[in-house]
This record gives C-alpha cells, sequence and structure tokens, in this order.
C-alpha cells in the first residue's frame, strides 16, 4: 500500500489559519490500512483541531468525510454536491488522492493533512517498510524476489558495496542490507549464477526521471 | 599499454609498485593540495585523490589531480557514483583525460548521510561495475555507452577497490572476478589490519587465477594511536583490526604509540611483498602524508623505479 | 477521550485492569498506548497533558477507586477549568452585551 505520516499539527493548525470552515476528508484505501487517513484517523483530527482552535479563541467548522477512495472520479464525485459550502478541504490520502481532489475542485483550496511516504508492506500492526520504488522495470525474478533498488540505499545493481557489515546497510543498524537478502535468497533458491552476472545500466527514464508517466489501456479507453 | 600511465608502467615491467592517497582540501586552498604533493613525490608510482570521502564536500578530486600533477607526481583520479549521473560521468572521464589524468578508481562512495547534506539527492545512476565498464568501453571500442564515436579517447588504466573484511565474504573473491570482467586493470583494497582473513581472500582470489588477471595492490594504513586504532574497528564499516595489534600500540605509551603504528605499517608492507599474488601496495596514510617517505623508506620500497 | 474534551470535560479518567489482568488479554496495554498519544496531542493543542490520566485497578478495588478519583479531581480543580472551558465561558458572558448593541 502507499503509506504516510501524519503532518504535525502546528504545521496543520498554520495552513488553517485563514479558514474557519472546512471539510476533513479520509480514504478508504491504502491510508487506513496504514492507519493514517481513514475514518477514525479523520476523527481524531477533527476533535484535535476544533480543541486546539476553540482553545485559541478561533473556532473551526469541520465536516468529515471519508471516501471509497480518492483516486477513483466517481467517489470523488460524491463530495460534489456540498464543497462550494466549505472554504478548504484538508485531505489526509495519499499525494495522488489529494491532487485528484483539487483537479476535480478547482475552485477549492486542497491541503495535505499528511506527508505521503512510500510503496510498502505491513510487517506487523504499526509498522510498515518500504518495497518499491516504481522504477517501471522490474527486475524480481533475477534477485531472488527482492529489489536492489529499494531495499540497498545505493540502488547498486552489483552489490553488495564494502559497507555491508552483519547483514547492516552502512546507513543505520536498523536497515538491513539489501544485497546480503538478495543473496541468502538466491542461494537458498539456488539461483546464485544470477549474481555474477554484468547488468545493463538502469533505463531510468521508465521510473519518473523520464518524466511524469502515464499509462492508456487501449482495450479499455 | 592501455594508458601509457606511469603506474601502468611500473606495474607491467613487474616491479612492486606503490601508491598512496591525497584528502582534498574543504575549500579552495591550491597549496593545501600542492603541500600533500610534495610528501608524496618521489614515493610513489601514482597519488590517489579522493572525490569527496564519506560524502563531505571537499575540493573536487580532477582538481586536486591536476594540482598533484603539477608538482611532478602522477594523478589517480577517484570517481564514485553517489553524485553523479552517467552523462557527468562520462564527461568528467573525458576531462580528465584531456588534461593528463591517466589513471582512474571506481567507486561506489559512501552514503551521503554521512557527510554534511544527508538531505542531497542519491544519485547512483550506475554503479561502480558498471562504471568501471562504461571507461573501459570508452577506451577499447572508441565510443560512448550510446555507441556514438568519440572524438579522441579517454586512455584510462581502470582501477576498483574491493573490501575482503565486509560482508559476506563469500561474494567478495565473485565480486572481484566480476570487476575485473567488467574491465578493471588493477584493484586497491581497503586497508589491511587482520592478515589471516586476507591471506584467505588471496588464496581464495588465485584459485581463480585473478592475481594473473588483474593487479591486486594490497591497502594498508598506519595507525596514529591505540584510540585510533579501536575507533576505526568500533566505527568505521568493513574495517577489521585483531585485537593482537591494538594491544602492541595500546601498550606503548602515549607519545610512542604513533611510531609503533608506523613499525606495524612496515611490516605489513613486507609481508604482503612476500605473498604471491600481491602486485604492490596503497598507502592511506591519511592526513599523514609527511610520513610515507619514512613508511616506504622503510619497508624497502625507495628509490621508486623509472620506466619508460 | 478528544470527543470527551469537546464535550465540555476538564479532566478525563480512564480505567483498565492490572496490567496481566485484562479479560481482553491486551486491550489495557492497547488503551495506555492510546492515552499517550492524546497525552501529546493536549500538550501540543494547549489543553494540557495532565487533564487525562490513566488509572490500572481490579474491579473488586473500590476504595482505591475512590481514592484515585478523588485524587484526580483534586488535580483538575486546581488546574482550572480547561482552557475551552474557559473560552467557552467568556464567549457566553459576552454575548449578552453583544445582543444589545
Amino acid at each position: 500500500m502507499i503509506t504516510g505520516t501524519p503532518k504535525p499539527i502546528e504545521e496543520i493548525l498554520e495552513m488553517l489559519e485563514p479558514y474557519d470552515n472546512i471539510v476533513v476528508a479520509g480514504c478508504h484505501g491504502c491510508v487506513t490500512v496504514c492507519r493514517v487517513g481513514g475514518q477514525k484517523e479523520v476523527e481524531v483530527l477533527s476533535s484535535t483541531l476544533r480543541l486546539a482552535r476553540e482553545t485559541a479563541g478561533k473556532d473551526i467548522n469541520i465536516k468529515e468525510v471519508s471516501l471509497e477512495r480518492q483516486c477513483d472520479p466517481e467517489y470523488v464525485e460524491t463530495m460534489r454536491p456540498y464543497v462550494e459550502d466549505y472554504q478548504a478541504v484538508l485531505s489526509i490520502a495519499c499525494g495522488a488522492g489529494i491532487q485528484f481532489l483539487a483537479e476535480k475542485f478547482a475552485k477549492t483550496p486542497l491541503l495535505p493533512g499528511i506527508n505521503t511516504g512510500f510503496l510498502g508492506v505491513t510487517e506487523r500492526q504499526g509498522e510498515w517498510s518500504e518495497r518499491c520504488q516504481g522504477c517501471g522495470d522490474c527486475v524480481l525474478h533475477l534477485t531472488g524476489g527482492i529489489c536492489p533498488i529499494t531495499r540497498c540505499a545505493k540502488q547498486l545493481l552489483h552489490g553488495p558495496c564494502g559497507g555491508s557489515t552483519a547483514g547492516v546497510c552502512e546507513i543505520d543498524k536498523d536497515v538491513q542490507c539489501g544485497w546480503q537478502l538478495i543473496i541468502d535468497r538466491l542461494k537458498s533458491l539456488d539461483q546464485m549464477d544470477n549474481y555474477a552476472k554484468l547488468k545493463p545500466y538502469k533505463g531510468w527514464n521508465a521510473s519518473r526521471d523520464g518524466g511524469p508517466r502515464r499509462i492508456i489501456r487501449e482495450d479499455m479507453v | 599499454m592501455k594508458s601509457g600511465s606511469n603506474l601502468e608502467k611500473v606495474l607491467e615491467a613487474g616491479h612492486f609498485s606503490v601508491t598512496a592517497e591525497c584528502g582534498p582540501p574543504r575549500g579552495a586552498d591550491a597549496d593545501h593540495v600542492r603541500k600533500k604533493a610534495g610528501f608524496v613525490k618521489d614515493n610513489v608510482d601514482a597519488c590517489n585523490v579522493t572525490d569527496n570521502q564519506t560524502s563531505v564536500v571537499r575540493m573536487s578530486s580532477l582538481a586536486g589531480c591536476l594540482l598533484v600533477k603539477e608538482v611532478g607526481v602522477e594523478p589517480l583520479i577517484q570517481m564514485v557514483v553517489r553524485d553523479r549521473n552517467r552523462i557527468a560521468l562520462q564527461s568528467d572521464l573525458l576531462g580528465a583525460s584531456a588534461m593528463g589524468v591517466r589513471n582512474l578508481l571506481c567507486l561506489s562512495g559512501d552514503h551521503q548521510k554521512f557527510g554534511d547534506d544527508p538531505q542531497a539527492k542519491n544519485v547512483f545512476d550506475i554503479d561502480s561495475m558498471q562504471l568501471i565498464h562504461m571507461a573501459k568501453t570508452m577506451r577499447d571500442d572508441g565510443v560512448f555507452p550510446s555507441g556514438e564515436e568519440l572524438k579522441g579517447v579517454p586512455r584510462f588504466y581502470i582501477g576498483c577497490a574491493v573490501n575482503p573484511f565486509a560482508d559476506p565474504y563469500e561474494i567478495r573473491v565473485a565480486r572481484l572476478k566480476l570487476k575485473m570482467e567488467a574491465g578493471a586493470d588493477f584493484v586497491q583494497t581497503q586497508c589491511i589490519y587482520n592478515m589471516d582473513t586476507f591471506k584467505r581472500y588471496m588464496e581464495d582470489a588465485k584459485k581463480q587465477g585473478l592475481h594473473e588477471k588483474i593487479k591486486i595492490l594490497a591497502g594498508v594504513t598506519p595507525l596514529k594511536s591505540a584510540g585510533m586504532a579501536k575507533f576505526m574497528n568500533k566505527f568505521v564499516a568493513g574495517i577489521d583490526i585483531p585485537d593482537d595489534i591494538i594491544k602492541r600500540i595500546a601498550d606503548e605509551p602515549k607519545e610512542k604509540q604513533a611510531a609503533k603504528g608506523i613499525e606495524i605499517c612496515i611490516e605489513q608492507i613486507g609481508e604482503l611483498k612476500e605473498m604471491e599474488g600481491i602486485a604492490g601496495v596503497h598507502v592511506m596514510a591519511i592526513e599523514w602524508e609527511e610520513k610515507l617517505n619514512e613508511i616506504i623508506g622503510g619497508a624497502g620500497l625507495l628509490p621508486r623505479p623509472m620506466v619508460d | 477521550m478528544l470527543e470527551a474534551f469537546e464535550n465540555g470535560a476538564d479532566g478525563v479518567m480512564v480505567i483498565g485492569c492490572l496490567e496481566g489482568d485484562c479479560h481482553y488479554v491486551s486491550g489495557n496495554i492497547r488503551a495506555r498506548a492510546r492515552v499517550k498519544r492524546v497525552y501529546s496531542i493536549l500538550e501540543k493543542i494547549g489543553i494540557g497533558a495532565e487533564r487525562i490520566r490513566m488509572y490500572n485497578l481490579s474491579a473488586g478495588e473500590g476504595a482505591k477507586f475512590a481514592a484515585f478519583a478523588n485524587e484526580f479531581v483534586d488535580t483538575i480543580i486546581e488546574l482550572g477549568p480547561s482552557p475551552v472551558n474557559t473560552m467557552r465561558a467568556r464567549k457566553t458572558a459576552k454575548a449578552p452585551q453583544e445582543e444589545t448593541t
């Protein structure tokens, strides 16, 4: 899922200075799973904002909503009947959702309530970690199912570097060396011949370096 | 001759070669480099100029190389792939070659979190293996990686680095082999203290005949004090200093520890000279360049040979 | 917990079973983690972390409950009304004057 972390409340309050009538919009997709932007978080954030603003002598009126997803037009449209009654929308969905709302509701300021993070997985309740960089050219079949672009801090295709110690990356003792993981897995799959091969230079143009990307399914449009 | 560099000539002639390292200053002071180069002069066959080591911004390696060359020392440019994409790397290779630099060391580079600019963008467009391949393609095929013809071919004696002490050990020789296949002519190892581990590494390398296909220069770093030894052992990734070495230095009174460190370094060089498959030594006397003459001379490696 | 403050509470007591004795195994542990989160929210927005507290008790410890409750009430009395209530009181005090203007 796409993960994110809440923006500090001080930052959000600063964004909300000019407004006293807003929508706080959550999403039932990824951000619900990683507990940063779902219905519950909408409620907690809205309570917090009301208490903070009332204490500061500047009340705020909040409409609390949570959409099925903020990245599909049909669900976004459900906001249209009321969105213009409010001065701004504070969205705690991912950056894609926030931007989509902004596109669809061109007259309404859209404020981000979270810092969108990474594509990741749930290691356990309360812990999520990064797995995919969306590079557009997946090589997981060659690296035992472990991504060198994401899990190696230096995105090496011929790792590990000389800073790998006891399976730990030089940048942080809590970060596993991605290439140690790859080697372990290749060994257990008996695919070590994949290791000692010269790989072609990465085509970063398939990732965001080539510019904002788009997918069109001819059979669907 | 692939590059015609002095280092290449010395190694091809069969001499035990010596290289050392200069770290450029944290500023634009050219004299700082000239002074260090002065200590290196006549003690080495080539001198590495580091490239923003540990991600700490310093004068560029290319500029350092030109200053070193001015003083009459053969430069060896280090290039990390951390800060520059393939366009910049190709361009710098052309520039360095045009300015008479003939030795190259291709490295990954320490992660930027170690420097003063941890917020910098992390480039790693190609890795060090691919940089080796790129330099070789340009030199031997006369073309850019894109296939377009070069007007003036950059001629480098291409080097790489290996760390026999990093984990996992089992792939370290495989990586050396891969670097050789990618086009590396020589390799400089991370500094050696644990001779047992290094001997094992060399045995494994020799089994694959690698010592005959690539020139292996063993890295050494003289220890200034027991404190430095303990610090490096604990905090620097990929450094392994056996307790008995630390003890030998620690047993000396503070003012004699530096001399003991130099003594141990000279011993190490002596031992490495006798090992089959070692083509030379790379002395990394970081911020201690003034001791190079003592160390290299003490190891019986002076004067350096003049090869045409 | 936050809603309680919105509804006019000056202080909130959260009571859970003794740790290790939770009928729901670890519900009281989770509750404590959530109360901690509310501490930091209340601090940041100027209401004050002292206005919420978690106590662990068993259902049979009536006297302890009374003691905790009295202690907490005393704490809150000393702290005074929550800033939210103070603000609301000010508004109500102002309102009659505004109506005459």
